[in-house]
């Protein structure tokens, strides 16, 4: 079987016991989490990275592998530097994903879940990805590009290509690597999380239309000095 | 007077570095969890049972209700599991919501623990939104760091741990017990049910799973009283939710009203149908929902009002397409993503969603027959009501809708074709043609 070298496998194995332990009494569950690590390892989910996790949590290859294989995250061969999603569920394809996914793969040649010969772009299309508000979407690496087009999209992955940093719409102030990414999903902070915005625009509008026509919720709740509104509410709910 | 909207949860989505915990407790955050770790926890539940929530994921079940089935103690571990997987096409609240303010949620989180008895939390967090999970795990270590998890959370003695896991990429854990599953290290597939989750729930111990809205709104119960809260919306449908509107409206995004406020209103505050076009059709809650056209813009967004005009709130999920969208082409992209997500665990959803997708792409592509249209019929019947899980159901649904409110469109396209330009309903200009990407092109 496939294996790792001692110093890989060590640095494997400390991180597999951290991960293990937020689990207490039910290793298995830790399973996800571990096939997200051995992706920040190997760049997806390789024949070494299936015997590590079944060693690691006493299951059998087979039964990492079932897992492993009905989730859409986990890659079955090695995976670019980064995966360029776009979003072709309904509302975005819509709006203008398909034309977006249509001018990419003419752009760059490659289709579904196939990766650029460089090996810096994997393109995927991806289902709904809870921004439809900001559609058309597209994920790098798990990133929000918000409110795409065919031109921004090509200018996108012609960066990515050169190893130029780009700058997701909500998220960290540049998107990291796959395999970076894959070791946050594995539950390890890569201290990038107070960088970005808190919300986009779209999150907000509604908020700004309310503030603007000075509408609030009923009580205090609306008041603009929550907290000591909060308390005359609390001692108001004392009494009753 | 019209219906207004009414910020709680999203009210300070706008402030400065609002994920930290120094900025969710300068607007008030974890007085809640003070307030409700001096109470006993029966009158905790009491007070979400008389609010009159019920679950913000779809369903609509009353949340304290659903506490309360939980069995008596008997010494061994409860679980809160929040399901954060939101990936109901059109569902995009509970996303923004962590990223903004993560806290929010944790303060729920740490409420219902102690109100339920649970010591150990799981927040089940979809693996495709990589800085929301950042934000979270950051919330957690804040807040362990604060003493408001751990050994003796603010004091009170009571011991909390909460982890943050994230899945890695499939619709069908929404599904609670699916996604318990999954939690669990399996693929994720549904359960057969009884026992429930209060029963039999993670880790074959008595589980709660509820949405991270729901779990959110909990802290402003706690402050503010269950009379406050069902000041807000409806007789049934008590409170507010986040109404998420996308697609062809001026200005989309969310809009945290009472439940009950109509779409005609919430159009208005949106600034209405993209210019020089009109409403065609609508989802009230999600691609699971049965559509609405511009007939329903007045029906109450409630659970019931919604239920008796033929379609479910489910999510809020208002996804708006105007007169420029084909709705084979809509219908027949959402029953591609049906098939892409069905688990495969039993038959009527495996293969049906299978075949309903052959034969609407063979309409979209104007080699359909008058008898495909019945097909079509035949088969959403049976799936609906056979299906292990909701997925299936779910799968049906724009289907026998849209059959019923554009059949004449479906019949527009038996001979020659879809008459309708993909590039028509773009928000940007180009040239039409190869970049339809319609039917077929799928090769997950």
């Amino acid at each position: 079987m496939a294996s790792y070298d001692a110093q890989t496998l060590a640095r494997l194995e400390a991180d597999a016991a951290q991960v293990v332990a937020r689990y207490p009494e039910h290793p298995r569950s830790a399973l996800l989490p571990l096939l997200h690590l051995v992706q920040s390892v190997d760049g997806y989910v390789s024949p070494a990275g299936i015997g590590f996790c079944a060693q690691t949590l006493g299951l059998s290859t087979a039964e990492v592998s079932a897992v492993a294989t009905f989730y859409t995250q986990y890659k079955r061969h090695p995976n670019g530097t980064y995966t360029v999603g776009v979003c072709t569920n309904t509302l975005c394809a819509v709006m203008g994903g398909d034309a977006i996914w249509a001018e990419l793969t003419e752009h760059l040649g490659i289709g579904n879940d196939e990766t650029t010969e460089d090996g810096a772009v994997t393109l995927e299309r991806v289902e709904c990805n809870a921004a439809c508000d900001y559609a058309p979407v597209i994920m790098v690496n798990w990133e929000f590009f918000d409110n795409q087009t065919p031109s921004s999209a090509t200018a996108l992955v012609d960066a990515l290509r050169a190893g130029e940093p780009v700058h997701p719409t909500r998220g960290a102030d540049r998107v990291v690597s796959f395999r970076e990414t894959e070791r946050v999903l594995a539950g390890f902070a890569d201290g990038h999380a107070n960088e970005g915005p808190g919300a986009g625009e779209p999150t907000l509008v509604g908020l700004r239309l309310a503030a603007e026509k000075r509408w609030t919720a009923p009580g205090e709740a609306g008041e603009p000095d929550g907290p000591a509104g909060a308390r005359k509410r609390g001692a108001k709910r004392e009494e009753a | 007077m019209a219906t207004t909207l009414t910020p709680v949860l999203s009210k300070h989505w706008d402030a400065k570095s609002s994920w930290t915990l120094d900025a969710y407790r300068a607007t008030g955050g974890y007085q809640a969890l003070t307030t409700a770790l001096a109470t006993d926890p029966a009158d905790l539940i009491t007070a979400v049972k008389e609010s009159g929530l019920r679950g913000r994921g779809g369903a609509g079940f009353p949340t304290g209700m659903k506490w309360g089935f939980l069995p008596a103690p008997d010494g061994g571990p409860r679980y809160l599991v929040v399901n954060a997987d939101e990936s109901e096409p059109g569902t995009c609240k509970d996303i923004p919501l962590m990223m903004a303010t993560p806290h929010e949620l944790l303060e729920g989180v740490i409420i219902t623990s102690y109100a339920i008895g649970c010591h150990h939390a799981f927040i089940y967090l979809r693996g495709e939104v990589v800085h929301v999970y950042r934000r979270l795990l950051q919330a957690v270590q804040e807040a362990y760091d604060a003493g408001l998890l751990g050994q003796d959370v603010a004091g009170s003695g009571f011991q909390l741990d909460v982890t943050v896991h994230a899945g890695a990429g499939a619709y069908i854990c929404g599904e609670e017990t699916a996604l318990l599953d999954s939690l669990e290290g399996r693929r994720g597939q549904p359960r057969l049910k009884p026992p429930f989750p209060a029963v039999e729930g993670l880790y074959s111990r008595p589980t709660v799973v509820n949405n991270v809205e729901s779990i959110a709104s909990v802290p402003s119960i706690v402050r503010y009283g269950a009379d406050w809260f069902r000041s807000m919306g409806t007789e049934r449908s008590t409170g507010f939710g986040l109404f998420s509107l996308s697609g062809h409206v001026q200005r989309p995004g969310q809009y945290e009203a009472p439940l009950g406020i109509t779409l005609r209103e919430l159009l208005d505050m949106a600034g209405g149908i993209r210019e020089g076009h009109e409403l065609k059709f609508w989802t009230p809650g999600g691609s699971s929902t049965p559509l609405f056209t511009a007939e329903h813009l007045d029906v109450p967004l409630d659970y019931e009002s919604v239920g008796a005009a033929g379609s479910m709130l489910g999510t809020r999920a208002l996804q708006i397409f105007d007169d420029s969208v084909c709705v084979v082409r809509a219908i027949t992209r959402w029953a591609e993503f049906y098939k892409h997500e069905s688990c495969g665990k039993c038959t009527p959803c495996r293969e049906g969603t299978y075949w309903l997708v052959q034969v609407l792409q063979r309409i979209e592509a104007g080699k359909g027959t008058h008898e495909d249209l019945d097909t079509l019929m035949d088969v959403c019947d049976n799936i609906l009501g056979r299906a292990f899980c909701a997925l299936g159901d779910g799968a049906t649904s724009t289907i026998t809708s849209g059959l019923k409110l554009f059949r004449e469109e479906f019949e527009a396209h038996l001979n020659g074709g879809c008459p309708f330009d993909p590039a028509a309903a773009a928000l940007f200009e180009y040239a039409s043609g190869s970049a339809t990407g319609g039917a077929g092109t799928v090769g997950a």
